[in-house]
């Protein structure tokens, strides 16, 4: 005999279980018409098989699962789909959802069926399948589909297979009749679960209230090799809480937020093992159950085996129902059933029980009085949670600090409203809470996800018309050329770099843009691979769509960018020339010039003259190369310029040096004043050639800017990479080993080709 | 004179010295961007309908944290606007009735009989929730429509509907218990609700 | 056959807030008799007199407030609450006191703050102590117990003690029957030891015997509510062992200076205030644990503020300040919940 150990609150409502324990089991009658909801269980609804105007047999599948949580619904009887449509179902809202209505033709002919016989011999995947497919969903009340649980020995080791016996719900005797009377199917059912499963022990959770219940599960017990053990539980509500149960029989707690598998439990209640006896070893899917029909306004209350979808009316009537006498008719036990508001409504596979109570038995609440925070529900919560807080909370709608109270580790069992002095109705308002949470973060969700459409169709629409303004950018530039390279012809003067230069700015911009939308999808993809989301796929379509948007970006940029640097155009390049020869003549000419001046030399005044002349070529050269430039690029002339600036500017100073210099050594008064003069002159030509220096500067700068490129940067990094090729070859030189040779060698290749890469870039700005 | 030079002194070396604090404070948790925009964006309902006048839910939270007022949309209700006050610590006002008033929520359904295929609604919706081409018959992925009614204008020929969403018995709600006061007026009995329970 | 849909639970234990109140007016009848025997007829007409006045005053605030006066007058915490501060004043306190104590208890401190249910303060309490400290001089009109009158039962007259509440007496009369009480006696004591104290003080040396049964009185209307479940173990156990050790502490170090625990225990309000007061639902902790600190808490504050304070009436402002605590108790209390490795500590969200 196991130990029994304890749970935290709990109450002793009256039993009420004597009145329906007196007759036996017996069958309700079969009902006219038969209503069956899609959704009988946890899990999504089921898919109808079968058409209005169908003929059906009795356990022939009509409705097979949609999703992995889901179960099958069979024909409880021969007959005809008459409807397929909203019927009020056994829901607390009341509300309605899609049902099969079947009429039966009183034939009841089965479908054809036949057990698996020896299902050891079985593959446990095939068992557990044959299980699926016979639409067993638990019948304790929860109704989560039977083999789903039994999939669990596959990722979960499980040692304790709990079969829930305890029945604690007054009223209810459903499950204490069908193990009185068919304790071998209860046996054999936990036969075939503990085959699948293969627990190390199987443990019989049972109330002490149920001695008929003990004696006959005893009796059958000596006949199998199992390890099982009946563990005799006191009677206290809520002892059948899986939770509850579990801590009873083992004393350890299943965690918030998981299921009992994860601590090596299973937990299967003893109708369900029935229906899984009757499915393995007679072929016969879930198409009854035993339903407690009680309560004081019945007569003869009683237990009845009834096909799935009959009307408590049907139901009622076979227990000798008093209708002046019905007040309420609860579906399950009376701490936590639900009151349905129509009789037409049918049994379903979690039907348990049936009260039909008088006004008398349960009367009306009394009213709410004010909580006086007197702390009984807190004693009797089995959950160990501060009800009256949550009550607080719920009333307040502080939803947050009552998910911090753990209002989600609340079983809903009403042991709290049940104690509640001042008749709170405790149990709804956790029940309004839990709803109001869960759709408040359905709502985010759901905003979340309008959130991100929004902004990928945002980003798609920005996307979109870039790539129409780079179009249109493209056709503009292809029309321009053409015009210009026709004009080019006839005036033999450049025009294409002009529209060159713009587009490749647009073409960047372009170009970027796709990078950063690249740099997007691949986060977004790394995140969902990361989440394993599902919309992998079209993630990484995305991906690779922006990913080939951006290299044809690059592309074109890239094109563009030679073209346009390879833009010059020959004419002012030969011009450019001109004007070079034509400056290094004059200066050959100036220094000879200077030379004598400074000497004192004679024939100065010839020579003034021949730079004089050399100065009115070079001018002229200049003015022919300048005026050939205006009309082509503002580069091309600032390429040329910059360097012959800069050269100019170097020249002057040191002249004007020199001639200040000479200013300061000469005696002679007049001579003294004719350099003044001169050097006057040097010093306003110094300026002029510095202001054009720093003019071209300032353009090229700028230019450099506009390309998004550091000029000073780019002429320091072309430096440090010139002197690392230098410093490499010096270091070739010096090596010795053939291995570290080659691998100067290799670092030299690429020190040179990034030392190549910058100047032409650099050369490319200047 | 000396007293009050120390008190000088002292005052400003405290001056000094929380002025370092703060400063090293204001460095040390800096805040980076503008978080309040984003918790205003994560409470707005995100049905990009425009209704309050800006282009979006984002710029409408833009404009709130910019000093707008809280009540412009219609989509979010009352418990938006609650809870934007609770986040912005201001008065809770109603609903501005300019920019519309609370609806259920809906979903936009296509009467595909009368669709003519012009894709204007497609341009319209703000989160590419309908799906068909040029000449073709249009639909609503209803699982991604936010029923914001911005189809509806755009449509030639009127075929769009907006339908209210259907509560079903897995999105129902429970409602809450009635204040004891109206269950003493309407004498007794815990129904979940008078209209309800008939 | 009109069917309804509610939720569950559909049947209910039979009990309700005015059992629960009728339980405790219960519990409080060997006190009242005790009290009564010993310092005469005054305990009942203070009784009697804020019971009414309790009653009457609730039942305009419930009009004023537009709640339905019978439906919420029938929980019987106004009577509970008039029969705490009626046991708690002076026999002789002139009606007028206790008429301000009832409206303030009633009034300000339960109504205004919404009702039964939403009062941070003890209503009593709050009652007492404003009287205390408000009407010093008739708050001190205690009744010497019968047993230092000299031999016999001897008592004011049913017909005096009215005189005394309602009309007035002359000063010389209240000689004869009030006189200190023994923590007042303990309080202003002056450079005497405990020792030389106690041979010394006439109510000390014959009246504490009668203080001793009424708080054994009081005990026994605890243990009934304790059997009867209205209440948990937690509070008074844990108030009274705290009060006890604290003593014990200093009466262990220095007998001279301090007093023995078991008269912490056996004066005052000690009993009252552990079975009745400190357990008032309402404003005290809420988890079991919050209740043992609760109580503790309050235990040791008794003592310090018997033995440091100005005032030796140190249950009333105990309790009061521990009210003030209970919230934040409660905060960090919570028990750990089933499945949960760990309980929720302090308060997530806002606020």
């Amino acid at each position: 005999m196991s130990k029994v150990f304890a749970f935290h609150g709990g109450i002793h409502p009256p039993e009420n279980k004597k009145q329906s324990t007196r007759a036996p089991i017996s069958k309700a009658p079969v009902p006219d018409k038969l209503v069956l909801p899609m959704q009988q269980h946890i899990g999504g609804p089921s898919l109808p098989l079968v058409k209005v105007g169908d003929t059906v047999l009795k356990g022939q599948m009509i409705a097979e699962p949609i999703s992995r949580i889901s179960a099958s619904i069979h024909a409880p009887t021969s007959g005809k789909v008459v409807d397929i449509a909203e019927y009020p179902i056994p829901h607390a809202s009341g509300l309605s959802a899609e049902c099969i209505v079947i009429e039966a033709d009183g034939e009841d002919r089965w479908i054809e069926h036949q057990g698996l016989g020896d299902y050891k011999q079985l593959k446990r995947t095939d068992l557990i399948e044959h299980i699926r497919a016979s639409g067993i969903a638990g019948m304790g009340g929860a109704g989560f589909p039977t083999d789903v649980k039994l999939h669990l020995s596959e990722d979960h080791i499980v040692n304790t297979l709990i079969i829930n016996a305890a029945e604690c719900e007054p009223y209810i005797t459903a499950d204490d009749m069908l193990m009185r009377e068919r304790a071998h199917e209860v046996l054999g059912g936990i036969e075939i679960i503990a085959h699948i499963l293969r627990p190390s022990h199987v443990l019989i959770g049972i109330e002490d209230n149920k001695p008929n219940a003990i004696h006959a599960l005893e009796a059958v017990l000596k006949h199998t090799d199992l390890n099982i053990d009946i563990v005799v539980v006191p009677t206290k509500y809520p002892s059948g809480g899986e939770r509850q149960l579990i801590k009873l029989l083992t004393d350890i707690e299943v965690p918030s937020g998981r299921i009992p598998a994860d601590i090596g439990i299973v937990c299967q209640n003893v109708g369900t093992t029935a229906a899984i006896y009757r499915a393995v070893h007679f072929g016969e899917p879930l198409i009854s159950r035993i339903v407690t029909v009680t309560g004081d306004a019945v007569r003869h209350p009683k237990n009845l085996e009834a096909l799935i979808g009959t009307p408590f009316s049907t139901l009622l009537e076979a227990c000798d129902v008093r209708p002046e006498a019905l007040s309420k008719l609860v579906m399950g036990g009376p701490m936590m059933g639900v009151t349905v508001e129509n009789d037409q409504i049918p049994l379903i596979k979690t039907t348990n029980c049936l009260i039909a109570a008088t006004e008398h038995e349960m009367p009306a609440a009394p009213p709410t009085q004010a909580c006086i925070r007197c702390g009984m529900c807190e004693q009797a919560c089995p959950a160990e949670l501060l009800p009256q807080q949550l009550y607080w909370f719920a009333k307040g709608r502080e939803f947050e600090k009552a998910k911090h109270h753990n209002l989600f580790d609340c079983i809903e069992c009403g042991a709290c409203a049940y104690v509640c002095p001042s008749s709170i109705p405790l149990v709804q308002y956790y029940r309004f809470a839990k709803s109001e949470i869960r759709t408040e973060e359905r709502d985010q969700q759901k905003a979340d996800h309008a959130r991100q459409r929004f902004e990928a169709r945002q980003a798609r629409l920005e996307q979109e018309a870039a790539e129409k303004e780079a179009r249109r950018k493209a056709r503009a530039a292809e029309a321009a050329k053409a015009q210009s390279q026709k004009t080019a012809v006839q005036s033999s003067e450049a025009a294409a770099p002009e529209t060159a230069a713009p587009d490749a700015k647009q073409l960047k911009t372009a170009a970027a843009v796709a990078r950063t939308k690249l740099k997007k999808a691949q986060k977004a993809y790394d995140e969902a691979a990361a989440l394993n989301a599902d919309n992998l796929a079209e993630l990484e379509a995305a991906l690779n769509e922006a990913r080939s948007k951006a290299d044809e970006a690059e592309k074109a940029l890239a094109s563009s960018a030679s073209s346009g640097s390879e833009g010059g155009d020959d004419q002012s390049k030969q011009l450019k020339i001109a004007a070079a020869v034509a400056r290094t003549k004059l200066k050959k000419a100036q220094d000879a010039l200077k030379n004598a001046e400074d000497k004192g030399l004679d024939g100065v005044d010839k020579l003034r003259a021949t730079v004089a002349t050399l100065e009115q070529k070079a001018n002229e050269a200049q003015q022919a190369y300048e005026k050939a430039e205006a009309s082509g690029t503002d580069k091309a002339p600032v390429e040329v310029d910059i360097k012959a600036l800069k050269q100019q500017v170097s020249i002057m100073r040191t002249k004007l040096k020199k001639a200040e210099s000479a200013i300061d050594n000469c005696e002679d008064e007049a001579d003294k004043t004719r350099l003044g003069q001169e050097v006057e002159e040097l010093k306003k030509r110094f300026e002029q050639a510095t202001a054009q220096f720093d003019k071209a500067e300032q353009v090229l700068v700028e230019r450099a800017a506009q390309a998004g490129i550091d000029l000073k940067q780019l002429r320091i990094d072309a430096a440090m990479a010139r002197a690392a090729v230098t410093k490499g070859e010096r270091s070739l030189s010096k090596a010795e080993s053939d291995e570290e040779r080659s691998q100067i060698e290799q670092d030299l290749v690429a020190a040179r080709s990034k030392a190549e890469a910058l100047n032409q870039t650099l050369s490319q700005y200047e | 004179m000396s007293t009050v030079l120390t008190a000088i002194i002292v005052l400003f070396l405290l001056a000094a010295v929380f002025g370092i604090v703060l400063g090293y404070a204001s460095v040390r948790f800096k805040v980076e961007g503008n978080p309040i925009v984003d918790q205003i964006d994560a409470i707005l309902p995100q049905t990009q309908c425009g209704q309050c006048g800006y282009p979006g839910c984002r710029p409408y939270a833009e404009a709130i944290a910019g000093g707008d007022a809280i009540n412009k949309c219609p989509p979010g209700g009352q418990s938006t606007i609650d809870a934007l006050a609770d986040l912005l610590d201001v008065e809770a006002v109603p609903l501005d009735a300019e920019h519309g008033e609370e609806k259920p929520r809906s979903v936009a359904y296509i009467r595909e009989d009368e669709c003519i295929g012009c894709t204007k609604c497609i341009q319209a919706c703000p989160v590419d929730a309908i799906l068909g081409a040029a000449k073709q018959m249009h639909t609503v992925i209803t699982s991604e429509c936010t029923g914001c009614d911005l189809c509806v204008e755009p449509c030639p020929v009127d075929c769009i509907d907006m339908i209210p969403i259907e509560t079903t018995p897995n999105t129902w709600k429970w409602p809450e218990p009635p204040s004891p006061m109206q269950l003493i007026a309407t004498d007794r009995g815990r129904g979940l609700s008078a209209s309800e329970a008939h | 056959m009109a069917l309804i849909r509610l939720s569950s639970p559909h049947v209910y234990k039979a009990n309700s807030t005015a059992n629960v109140m009728r339980l405790v007016l219960i519990a409080t009848l060997p006190g009242i008799l005790a009290m009564t025997f010993f310092f005469g007829w005054g305990t009942l007409i203070q009784i009697a007199l804020a019971g009414s006045l309790a009653l009457a005053f609730e039942a305009a605030i419930l009009k004023l407030r537009k709640r339905p006066v019978g439906f919420f007058l029938s929980d019987g915490s106004a009577l509970v609450t008039a029969i705490l501060l009626a046991v708690a004043l002076p026999p002789f306190s002139s009606w007028w006191v206790t008429a301000t104590g009832i409206f303030f208890a009633i009034v300000i401190a339960k109504h205004l703050y919404g009702g039964l249910g939403n009062n941070p303060f003890n209503p009593a309490m709050i009652a007492y102590a404003l009287l205390l400290v408000s009407f010093p001089v008739e708050m001190t009109r205690w009744t010497s117990p019968m047993t230092q009158n000299g031999g016999g039962w001897q008592i004011a007259s049913f017909a005096d003690t009215l005189q005394a509440i309602f009309g007035s007496v002359e000063a010389s009369w209240y000689d004869s029957f009030t006189g200190a009480t023994p923590l007042d006696a303990l309080r202003h004591r002056g450079a005497l030891t405990t020792e030389e104290l106690w041979r010394s003080s006439d109510v000390l040396l014959n009246g504490v015997g009668a203080w001793y049964a009424v708080s054994a009185a009081w005990f026994m209307g605890g243990i009934f509510l304790l059997s009867r479940k209205i209440f948990t173990w937690h509070t008074p156990l844990s108030m009274l062992i705290a009060l006890f050790l604290t003593a014990s502490a200093f009466y262990g170090f220095d007998p001279d200076n301090y007093i023995s625990p078991m008269v912490h225990l056996g004066v005052g309000a000690t009993m009252l205030g552990a079975f009745f007061i400190a357990t008032d639902p309402v404003t005290s902790a809420t988890s079991n644990r919050g209740k043992i600190v609760f109580g503790a808490l309050l235990g040791i504050l008794i003592y310090i503020i018997r033995t440091w304070g100005s005032y030796p009436d140190a249950v009333a402002f105990g309790v009061l300040l521990m009210n003030l605590c209970a919230p934040f108790i409660d905060q960090y209390t919570q028990p750990r919940t089933y499945g949960h490795s760990s309980a929720n500590r302090g308060m997530k969200g806002k606020n």
